[in-house]
C-alpha cells in the first residue's frame, strides 16, 4: 500500500536505454544493413565460403532442373540448349515403365515407413525396461554398430546370406525346402530390402527415444500407479504420450526420405530379373541419364520425385502441426 | 551370455530408472516380462552380429566348403590364403590409400565450411540470421537432383578429381544444426569479455570457442569422416579410372558381378563362384576391420552428437 504512494524510483535498464536518444530519432529500431554490415562483417565474412557453397552445389543444380524443360546435349550449356516445354513429362507420364517405377517407389517407400519407423520404438521400450545397466549398454552398442558400415558393405553381406549357398539357404534346407536364389526373384526383394533396412537402422534409431525416455516425469508413473494402472497402462498412458513430440518429429523426417527410398542400396542390390519389384524412380533415372544418356528426360523424374518430396514434408508438417501441434517449423 | 545376465543381476540392480518408478516388489507378469524381453533382445543381438561372423567364417574357409553351403558360424577349411591374395593386390591398398586421403581432405573442409557457418547462426542478433538459417534447411527436404548435379561437377572439371567427393556433400545440415545449438548453449559472457579485451571474431572464434567446443569438433569430425570412409557413389559416378577409386568401389566392383545383368546365369558355373566366394568375404572383413577397430572408441561421441541435435532440432 505504502509503496505505491511513494514516487516510483527511476528503473535503471530502461532509463540507460533512453539515455542516449539526443533528440528526434526513434527508439531502438533494428539495426540496418549498413550499420548491420559495418559492426559485423567479419561475422559475414565467415558466412561466405559456406554460403557460396550452398549457391553453388545445392541451389544451382535446383536451377539445373530447368533441363527437365529444354533440350540438354552433353557439352552443351549445363542449362540446355532450347526450350522444349513439358515435352519430358508428358514422356514419362505415357510411358508404362514410369507408373510401374512409381508404385514400386510407393511400396518400398510404405514398407520402409511401415517396419523402420516403430521397430526402433518397440526397440527403445524394450531397452527401457532393461534393470542392469551393463547389460543394457552392452545391447545398445551392439545394435548401433551396423549404422556405421557403408552401404557396399551391407549390400555384400545380404549378397552372402541370401546366396545359394548362404545362411539362409541353409536354414530353408533345414526345414525341408528347395534353395532359392533369393536376390534373383523379384517377389523376394521387398522383403530382402526392407530386413536390411531394418538390420542397419534399428539400433541407431533408439537413441532419441531412449534420450526422450529419461524425461518422462517420474511422478507421472507415480500418480498412474496410485490410480491403479499397471505396467502395460503405464507405457501406453505415460511412456508414450511422453515421448510423442520425438515420434512426430521423426514421422515427419521419415516420411521426408519417403520418396528417396533407399537408392543406393537398390542400386547395389537390384539386377534386371529384379526390376518389376525393385526398380524405383531414382534408379529408372539413373539408367535414363547413365545408361541411355537421356539427361533431360531423367531430370524430369527427378524434379517430379523432389517436388513430391517436399510436398509430403510439408503436408505432414502441417498435419502434425494441426492435430498434435509438434512440428519441424 | 546375455540372457544369464538378465536373470542373475534382475534383482541385485536398483540402479535403473525402471526400478525407481514402479516399485520394488516384481509381480509375476513382469517377471515374465523380463524374460520375453531378455530373449528379444538376445534376438535382436544375435541377428545384428551374425552377418559379421558369417563374413569372418566365409574369409577363413576353403571356397569348397563354401559353395557346398557348409559354412555358416565357423570356418570350414580353416586357411588364409586368400588374405594373402587380397594383401598383395596393388590396386587393394592403392583404393585403400585413396580412401584415406579422400576422407581426410573431404573431412577437413567439411568441418572448417561447417564450423564457420554454424558459429555465424548461433549469433542471434545478426541481421538476416533467419535468411542464412533458411538457406541451409531449405536444402534438407529439397534437392537438385542427381542429374543437375552430375552436370555441374561435370561442368566444373572436377571429373576425376578429390574435389568431386570433397565439394558437394562439404556441408550437411544436421551436422550443422547440430553444431549451431552447440554454439547457442555457450554462455555470451565469455565472449563479451574477450571482445571487451580487444579480440576480433575470429579471434574470439579460435581462441575462446573452439577450445570450449573440442567435444563437438571431435564429433563432427567423426561423423564427417564416417560419412566420406564410407561413401562410394559419387566415387562411382566421378572417377573413373581404377588407380583413383576408394576402397568401397573396389569392392562394389567385386560384388557387382553377382546381380549384375550379364551374371545371372553365373550361380551354374561353379568355377567364376569358386574364385570368387572366399574373395568377396575377405574383401568385405578388410574394409570393415577399421570401422569395428576404431567403433568401440568413438561409439558414445556419435551417441552424445546424435543427441545434442535432439535438443535443438
Amino acid at each position: 500500500m505504502t509503496s505505491t504512494l511513494r514516487p516510483p524510483p527511476p528503473a535503471p535498464p530502461r532509463a540507460a536505454a533512453q539515455s542516449p536518444r539526443p533528440g528526434p530519432r526513434p527508439p531502438r529500431r533494428r539495426r540496418s544493413w549498413r550499420q548491420a554490415l559495418r559492426r559485423d562483417w567479419q561475422l559475414y565474412s565467415l558466412a561466405v565460403l559456406p554460403l557460396l557453397f550452398f549457391l553453388i552445389f545445392r541451389y544451382l543444380p535446383m536451377i539445373g532442373n530447368i533441363i527437365a524443360f529444354r533440350r540438354f546435349k552433353p557439352g552443351g550449356s549445363i542449362f540446355g540448349d532450347y526450350w522444349v516445354g513439358l515435352r519430358y513429362f508428358r514422356m514419362f507420364f505415357t510411358d508404362p515403365t514410369f507408373w510401374e517405377v512409381f508404385t514400386n517407389t510407393l511400396v518400398l517407400g510404405t514398407l520402409t515407413l511401415l517396419f523402420c519407423f516403430p521397430l526402433p520404438i518397440m526397440l527403445a521400450l524394450l531397452l527401457n525396461e532393461v534393470r542392469t545397466r551393463r547389460l543394457k549398454r552392452f545391447v545398445q552398442s551392439v545394435s548401433y554398430l551396423p549404422h556405421f558400415l557403408s552401404i557396399v558393405i551391407v549390400a555384400a553381406m545380404v549378397m552372402q546370406l541370401t546366396s545359394i549357398d548362404g545362411t539362409v539357404n541353409q536354414l530353408v534346407q533345414a526345414a525341408g525346402g528347395e534353395a532359392v536364389p533369393f536376390l534373383q526373384r523379384a517377389e523376394w526383394f521387398r522383403t530382402i530390402y526392407v530386413s536390411s533396412e531394418v538390420w542397419q537402422t534399428v539400433g541407431w534409431g533408439t537413441i532419441l527415444y531412449l534420450a526422450a525416455l529419461t524425461t518422462v516425469d517420474d511422478d507421472l508413473y507415480e500418480a498412474a500407479r496410485i490410480d491403479g494402472a499397471n505396467r502395460w497402462r503405464q507405457t501406453w498412458h505415460v511412456t508414450l504420450p511422453g515421448i510423442r513430440p520425438t515420434m512426430v518429429t521423426l514421422l515427419i523426417l521419415n516420411v521426408g526420405s519417403f520418396m528417396a527410398v533407399g537408392f543406393e542400396k537398390i542400386l547395389l542390390l537390384y539386377n534386371p530379373l529384379t526390376y518389376p519389384t525393385a526398380d524405383v524412380l531414382s534408379t529408372y533415372l539413373f539408367r535414363m541419364g547413365f545408361g541411355s544418356s537421356n539427361f533431360s528426360y531423367a531430370a524430369a523424374i527427378g524434379l517430379f520425385e523432389a517436388v513430391i518430396g517436399l510436398v509430403l514434408v510439408l503436408s505432414a508438417n502441417l498435419i502434425a502441426r494441426r492435430t498434435v501441434g509438434t512440428s519441424l517449423w | 551370455m546375455v540372457t544369464v545376465d538378465t536373470a542373475a543381476t534382475a534383482s541385485e540392480s536398483t540402479r535403473s530408472t525402471g526400478d525407481r518408478r514402479r516399485g520394488i516388489r516384481p509381480t509375476r507378469g513382469y517377471r515374465v516380462f523380463q524374460a520375453v524381453n531378455a530373449v528379444v533382445l538376445t534376438a535382436v543381438v544375435v541377428l545384428t552380429l551374425y552377418p559379421f561372423v558369417n563374413v569372418v567364417a566365409r574369409s577363413l574357409s576353403d571356397e569348397g566348403y563354401i559353395i557346398a553351403g557348409q559354412v555358416n558360424l565357423v570356418p570350414r577349411g580353416f586357411n588364409t590364403d586368400t588374405y594373402r591374395l587380397v594383401l598383395s593386390d596393388s590396386l587393394f591398398w592403392t583404393n585403400y590409400r585413396n580412401t584415406v586421403v579422400y576422407t581426410v581432405v573431404a573431412t577437413l573442409i567439411s568441418i572448417v565450411l561447417t564450423t564457420c557457418y554454424a558459429y555465424v547462426l548461433s549469433k542471434k542478433q545478426l541481421r538476416g540470421r533467419t535468411t542464412l538459417v533458411g538457406i541451409a534447411v531449405f536444402t534438407m527436404f529439397f534437392s537438385g537432383g542427381l542429374i543437375p548435379n552430375y552436370v555441374l561437377v561435370t561442368s566444373l572439371g572436377m571429373k576425376n578429381t578429390v574435389w568431386a567427393i570433397a565439394l558437394p556433400n562439404a556441408i550437411n545440415v544436421f551436422n550443422l544444426l547440430v553444431m549451431k545449438a552447440f554454439f547457442e548453449s555457450l554462455p555470451v559472457e565469455l565472449e563479451e569479455a574477450a571482445a571487451v579485451d580487444g579480440l576480433n571474431t575470429y579471434g574470439i572464434l579460435l581462441r575462446i570457442v573452439l577450445p570450449l567446443s573440442k567435444a563437438i569438433v571431435a564429433t563432427m569430425l567423426l561423423f564427417y569422416a564416417v560419412a566420406f570412409w564410407n561413401s562410394w557413389f559419387a566415387a562411382f559416378l566421378y572417377l573413373d579410372r581404377q588407380e583413383l577409386w576408394p576402397v568401397t568401389i573396389y569392392l562394389r566392383n567385386l560384388i557387382a558381378g553377382a546381380t549384375g545383368a550379364e551374371n545371372v546365369g553365373a550361380i551354374a558355373e561353379a568355377d567364376e563362384v569358386q574364385a570368387e566366394a572366399t574373395l568377396k568375404a575377405v574383401t568385405i572383413v578388410l574394409t570393415t576391420l577399421p570401422i569395428l577397430l576404431v567403433y568401440p572408441f568413438v561409439q558414445r561421441y556419435f551417441v552424445r552428437g546424435v543427441m545434442l541435435g535432439a535438443v535443438k532440432g
